[in-house]
């Protein structure tokens, strides 16, 4: 066992982290001892199998990683502002491109999706938790688990430095020795497990557990575009599990899939990567689309606009997002036939997409539109995905690509639709369900401020970026010489580029204070239908008790919550007397978490090569799976007494009188 | 769940479906390592083998026969194989096209 080279030496950038992580871990023991709140973390959070808390989890989760990848984003545009800069060293610039890519995605909008898909699907239909609770928390904690053994790669064993999808040869042992590419590979692995549990535990949730009466078309669109997107996640996260065993094989048992020498073929591990890599953007993008539209029918008071084109247009993107894995790398040389293929499909995606962006504007036409934050994040989003979707229609040109790939050009690209889309749509999504989730609004005027701050900043950062592709900037490199700074006119492009970065990261900051500030002054949401909204998740009190619906609701057709406030002003509304049964719940435990540990330790011993650390660790992921099995005591009852109490507390809390459904 | 034990297959059958799916892992690791066969006949062998794992597993695995809703079956196995296909004809076509280029 070589112990040299364990900690990371050298930088004081990393002593500084070193510092602050002890620093911060310090003060969580100190404050969960001096208040005693350990128990309460391990009943009350650790061991939880309600979809509501998972979902605050997954949410705090993505929100600390959106922090670590914009640090990482933010000091790789220090480097770059200026020609010659010597702020980073090439090999740190290439650890921290590699782990901004792989953190941005993986390890948070993912979470952020399974932050939404938690804390909204199951109301949203009427069910009173997912159809797999348990397999929810182990989905949880392998992603938590996964994300912090990737994170541990820059204080102990050295960061991955071969790019966020690590292409061979360079991923390999002969050019990347160490633990830092196990780190990646590991840290994916894991948490790619928890994802696609995920992706079969709502597509079981959303086909069996409806509410009576919800038919398939009755369902709202955010729902619908949970489906589509779980529905890829099924058919795509295998290959990269069965992706990154290869490569594991590789670089730990001395195989050659992936190799340059004895029969291996790294392009096949571009091939296989982009097939679950492609249809990865998508699948991030879809809960997105399906935000937008619950939004902008809840704030322009309509239905949505064509409701059979959305879900018709989700199904079609999720199907056609399979076919065109190979415009990630056109230049390969595969040759015409192939490229022309893919290139079509690329282009085709383009149409469902534009017909979404139609249905919302239409939805928003003569409606009685009333500006909110989330509402606002849409706004935002329109000329950005446009002019995103655009130049990635530009790129889709196969001949053409030849000279925009891996240029800033194509940087400029996909931020502009991963943060114009997936970003801003999750920020909608929080935005939107915040007070539902938490019984309280985001601060307005903070949240504004934030809003502008990320506007300004992403256009000023990013537009530069498309002329700077044209210049001829490649991406991933770490700095450029005085001629190419200020002769060819990069260095001012890149400083204002930079500038744009900080601008972003102080709407971040925005966004922390906005948080902080409203959870002690944030106007409180007592009525439970915050916004007025039209889908059944408005229909019971924020934040919902643990059982969502103390009667399961019956579902008449399409927003139905909508239709029976209209009924209940009107008079209409013939409420059934109430009464209630024992609800039937899931029980905590911790057989998730101490599982999800388990696959820490394998993970940890495998990225060192220490193979009887990695073997224990996987004995133990098989202990537990034979403890689970063999529990027999997993739910109980909510008796009607305590209903009846949790009830009444809620309704006399709520200043509007409410007809539970 | 009432029906919940009909679902689920015997004993026998999991390691009867485990026996022939190991078989007809190693029928094609063997070919591999020993060099057995040319080019083409080595693929064509590999597919057969692949295909019969995936009907063997269909059956003795996933139960494709006794769901109460046949639909939601068959509408499953029909997106599962057309992920399927293009996994695998697309790769072939796409590294075939890319050794003849190079």
């Amino acid at each position: 066992m070589n112990t040299s080279g364990f900690f990371v030496t050298g930088d004081p950038m990393i002593y500084g982290a070193d510092v602050s992580i002890v620093l911060v871990s310090v003060a969580i023991i100190f404050y969960l001892t001096y208040f005693k709140k350990w128990g309460w973390l391990w009943r009350e959070w650790i061991t939880t199998v309600d979809h509501k808390r998972i979902g605050i989890m997954y949410l705090i989760a993505s929100l600390l990683m959106l922090f670590r990848g914009g640090v990482d984003a933010i000091l790789m545009r220090l480097q770059l502002a200026i020609p010659n800069a010597h702020f980073l060293e090439s090999e740190h610039y290439n650890e921290i491109f590699t782990t901004h890519g792989t953190i941005m995605i993986l390890f948070m909008a993912m979470p952020f999706m399974f932050a939404l898909f938690n804390m909204v699907v199951p109301l949203q239909i009427g069910a009173r938790d997912v159809a797999y609770p348990a397999l929810n928390a182990i989905s949880f904690w392998l992603f938590f688990l996964g994300a912090m053994l990737f994170n541990l790669s820059f204080v102990i064993g050295g960061s991955p430095d071969a790019g966020w999808l690590s292409y061979p040869p360079l991923s390999e042992n002969q050019f990347s020795p160490g633990p830092g590419q196990n780190f990646w590979i590991w840290g994916v692995q894991i948490s790619g497990i928890g994802s696609l549990a995920t992706g079969i535990n709502f597509v079981v949730t959303i086909l069996k557990m409806r509410a009576p009466g919800m038919r398939l078309r009755d369902m709202p669109l955010f729902t619908w575009s949970v489906m589509a997107s779980s529905i890829a996640i099924l058919g795509v996260f295998p290959i990269l599990t069965v992706s990154l065993i290869m490569l594991t094989i590789d670089r730990l048992f001395g195989g050659h899939f992936f190799t340059m020498t004895a029969g291996g073929n790294p392009m096949m591990w571009v091939n296989l990567i982009w097939m679950w890599g492609h249809p990865e953007v998508y699948i991030v993008v879809l809960p997105a689309f399906g935000v937008f539209s619950e939004v902008v029918a809840t704030f322009a008071k309509k239905r949505i606009f064509g409701y059979g084109s959305m879900v018709f247009s989700m199904i079609a993107i999720s199907v056609v997002s399979y076919y065109t894995w190979v415009h990630h790398f056109f230049t390969m040389g595969a040759g015409a036939d192939v490229n022309i293929v893919f290139a079509i499909c690329t282009m085709i995606i383009a149409i469902p997409t534009g017909v979404k962006v139609f249905n919302w504007l239409f939805t928003l036409y003569r409606g009685r539109i009333t500006v909110t934050q989330p509402l606002l994040w849409f706004y935002a989003m329109i000329p950005c995905f446009l002019v995103g979707g655009s130049t990635g229609v530009m790129l889709a040109a196969a001949p053409a690509d030849y000279q925009y790939h891996n240029s800033y050009f194509l940087i400029a690209h996909f931020h502009q639709v991963l943060i114009g889309g997936v970003v801003f749509g999750y920020l909608a999504g929080m935005y939107y369900w915040w007070p539902k989730v938490f019984g309280f609004k985001l601060n307005d005027k903070l949240g504004k401020w934030a809003f502008w701050l990320w506007q300004i900043g992403f256009y000023v950062c990013f537009m530069p970026q498309y002329a700077l592709g044209f210049m001829g900037m490649t991406r991933r490199i770490y700095t450029y010489n005085q001629t190419m700074g200020w002769d060819m006119g990069w260095a001012p492009l890149n400083f204002i580029s930079t500038i744009g970065a900080f601008l972003m990261g102080a709407g971040f900051v925005f966004q922390a204070w906005q948080i902080i500030y409203s959870i002690k002054h944030g106007e409180r949401d007592v009525t439970g239908d915050a916004w007025n909204g039209r889908t059944l998740e408005w229909s019971i009190p924020s934040p919902p008790p643990a059982y969502n619906f103390a009667i399961l609701p019956t579902i008449k057709g399409r927003d139905s919550w909508w239709y029976q406030k209209q009924e209940m002003q009107n008079g209409t509304y013939k409420q059934e007397p109430v009464k209630y049964e024992p609800i039937h719940m899931p029980k905590n435990t911790g057989v998730p978490f101490i599982m999800s540990c388990f696959f820490f330790v394998a993970g940890f011993g495998f990225t060192f090569e220490w193979f009887w650390m990695g073997i224990i660790g996987l004995i133990g992921v098989a202990i537990t799976l034979f403890v689970r099995s063999f529990q027999y005591d997993t739910d109980y009852y909510i008796t009607v007494e305590e209903i009846e109490r949790t009830e009444k507390a809620l309704r006399n809390n709520a200043s509007v009188q409410r007809t539970a459904n | 769940m009432s029906n919940h034990e009909s679902n689920h297959g015997s004993v026998k059958a999991y390691v009867t479906g485990f026996v022939f799916s190991i078989i007809l892992t190693i029928i094609p690791l063997v070919l591999v390592l020993n060099h057995m066969m040319a080019k083409t006949a080595l693929m064509v062998s590999i597919l057969i083998a692949a295909v019969l794992q995936f009907v063997i597993q269909l059956f003795f695995f996933m139960h494709i026969r006794d769901g109460e809703e046949p639909r939601y079956n068959v509408a499953a196995l029909i997106l599962g194989i057309v992920f399927v296909v293009t996994i695998v004809s697309g790769s072939i076509w796409i590294m075939s096209f890319n050794s003849q280029v190079q």
